[in-house]
């Protein structure tokens, strides 16, 4: 597949400025760090920015719902009246209310933390996972790589959608653990086996054969030599990832063996609601549309992580 | 050629075998007593009415010796009977049909639809219309499925009353039209995106520009050249999609009433009836496997560096 691209992208030519003052010599970008330069193409791509604000966004909600939550005054997401069920939006109530007559605007902002919450636990462990597992398979190859291979095959055996009910309903508990563990087992294969590809052709370059020939030992060739230039695939993949784990939890927890009701979360809401979606459309616009908003940020952002890391699969 | 294909067959069995397994083991693992779970839990039945139960489904084996009599019964094609008593097979044979009809309307609408856009998109590259099939696909990859489906439900089966809110009653196409493009509308935005790129990246190679060069028409350079090329991996991802589409949806099932595979082994898992989940299970990763060996097939014939890996 790709090879990693560190050098390629730093050598894109940076998109003009608004200044438009880009006269060939313009010493200042030139002298920076690839890695730094990488980061400011970035930051500067409005493609990038925007829902990079809103990610921003999302997890500043995330780790301090309750100032936000209490923007319009009634910010506890479980003070409830239940003779208050199902009433339209009124005064310090933006979104109205939910069928237990709790707060719809907290409860949904009270949302996101779980979700966000479960996308960041999959993401990191899958790809620290897949970069170990990648880096030894790939550099060792041999009876190590095929007992790997063999067991990314099992896991590729199965559609993920119904493995992940069978096992969620098999572990018999609805945490933020059970539902991160599930889906953690089924997003690492696929990033393992780009590492793995990855490192293979990294393996390869020369300065690897001379850090060998200098002797340095397997575990710092693996780690200085071969990782900083081989995770980058895996970083894309992860990027575009995040976005169908947050769609993936709010399906399971819709379904029914996700997160259970105690918890505040997206997909308990949508699943209550779908019973009331005549009488009350709110109660599915709101977290629909939280959801898809968040989704479609972290798709895009990935987006743009992909096209600076792996410019030529534009 | 032989040696390539015999190798993948026997992957494909052991990964089968190791799947079947997994399903078992997890299944196994399911919470409950399933004899207990017939009376609702009442504890009217006779102990050696419970026994006899218990002996007929193999309940008091061990787990690689139940695993043993059911692979036993699957070679002779027997999935055994679910806690009520009826064949796994029967439960298969009605709902493989409604899952069928829905996973091939959903199948022709990727290709219908997602080709031509995909081509569309790619041979004008960088124009309007190229973004707006982009933003789209994004868009589609965005919004979780069960999220277009109620909405769907909402607009087209309520508001506007195009199409049956759920089930199947009016048969097809009428009950199937909604649902399909649900559920196709992922496989339809990534079959676009695929063609699209595959095409843009096909169009730069040296090969178009000789024979634009050599004076071919534009109309022969594109259908000629640049679109059979391009195919390949486009039509690898359409196999691997069937072999899922085939597979039944669970989620889509569940939203439209649509008594399919999906369905019944939702069900089957709510009312601990392992029997018929293991049953389906099987069956689905079968298919699936089997969608993935043609593709590696195909692969070969298409590319024959692949053979020699």
């Amino acid at each position: 597949m790709s090879d990693p691209t560190v050098t390629m992208a730093s050598e894109r030519t940076p998109e003009p400025g608004p200044t438009a003052g880009a006269g060939p010599g313009r010493p200042s970008r030139r002298s920076v760090s690839p890695a730094r330069q990488m980061l400011l193409d970035l930051v500067t791509r409005p493609r990038f920015a925007v829902p990079g604000t809103l990610v921003l966004l999302l997890a500043v909600i995330a780790v301090f719902p309750g100032p936000i939550a209490g923007f319009f005054g009634n910010g506890d997401p479980l003070a409830c009246d239940l003779n208050r069920s199902g009433l339209p939006a009124g005064e310090g109530h933006p979104f109205g209310f939910d069928i237990q007559g709790c707060d719809l605007y907290a409860q949904v902002i009270y949302g996101a933390r779980p979700s966000i919450t479960i996308a960041v636990i999959v993401t990191v462990t899958s790809t620290l996972v897949a970069m170990a597992l990648g880096l030894v398979a790939g550099y060792y190859g041999g009876v190590i790589d095929t007992i790997l291979g063999r067991g990314i095959d099992l896991f590729y055996g199965f559609p993920f959608m119904l493995a992940a009910i069978v096992i969620l309903t098999a572990l018999g508990s609805h945490g933020i653990w059970a539902v991160s563990g599930t889906m953690a087992a089924f997003c690492w294969p696929t990033m393992t086996r780009v590492m793995r590809a990855s490192v293979l052709a990294t393996r390869k370059l020369d300065y690897v054969k001379a850090a060998r020939a200098l002797g340095a030992s397997d575990l710092r060739i693996m780690v200085r030599h071969i990782l900083p230039n081989a995770f980058a695939p895996v970083l894309v993949l992860a990027s575009l990832t995040v976005g169908g784990i947050i769609a993936g939890e709010a399906s399971l927890t819709y379904l029914g063996v996700g997160l259970r009701a105690p918890s505040i979360s997206w997909g308990v809401q949508l699943n209550t609601a779908q019973s009331y979606f005549n009488s009350n459309p709110n109660l599915l616009i709101y977290p629909s549309l939280f959801l898809c908003v968040t989704v479609l940020s972290f798709v895009l952002v990935g987006d743009a992580v992909r096209d600076i890391l792996d410019p030529k699969s534009r | 050629m032989t040696r390539y294909i015999l190798l993948r067959v026997l992957l494909a069995l052991s990964v089968a075998l190791g799947a079947t397994f997994l399903i078992f083991l997890v299944v196994f693992a399911l919470p409950g007593d399933p004899i207990q779970a017939l009376t609702g839990g009442q504890h009217v039945m006779s102990a050696s009415v419970e026994a006899a139960l218990r002996e007929r489904y193999h309940l008091d084996d061990s787990l690689p010796l139940q695993y043993l009599k059911y692979m036993g019964g699957l070679l002779q094609g027997d999935l055994g009977e679910d806690f009520t008593g009826r064949p796994v097979s029967a439960i298969i044979a009605e709902s493989w049909p409604t899952t069928a009809k829905l996973g091939l309307t959903a199948f022709a609408l990727e290709i219908v639809v997602g080709i031509p856009l995909g081509l569309w998109a790619g041979l004008r590259k960088g124009r309007p219309v190229d973004y707006a099939v982009l933003g789209g696909t994004i868009l589609a990859f965005a919004v979780p499925i069960f999220v277009i489906g109620y909405t769907a439900q909402i607009l087209f089966g309520i508001n506007l009353g195009w199409f049956p809110v759920a089930g199947t009653e009016e048969g097809w196409p009428t009950s199937y039209i909604l649902p399909a493009v649900v559920l196709g509308i992922l496989g339809l935005a990534t079959t676009a995106r695929l063609m699209r790129t595959s095409l843009v990246e096909t169009l730069s190679a040296d090969f178009i520009r000789t024979a634009i060069a050599k004076g071919m028409p534009r109309r022969r350079v594109i259908v000629n050249h640049a679109m059979r090329n391009s195919l390949i991996p486009v039509v690898t991802y359409l196999a691997i999609d069937l072999g899922g589409l085939l597979g039944g949806a669970v989620i889509i099932e569940g939203i439209f009433n649509i008594p399919g595979l999906g369905f019944q082994i939702f069900e089957g898992i709510k009312q601990q009836n392992g029997p018929v989940v293991v049953g389906i299970s099987t069956l689905l990763v079968l298919i699936f496997l089997a969608a993935n060996l043609v593709v590696d097939v195909i692969y070969g014939v298409l590319d024959p560096r692949i053979r020699y890996e």
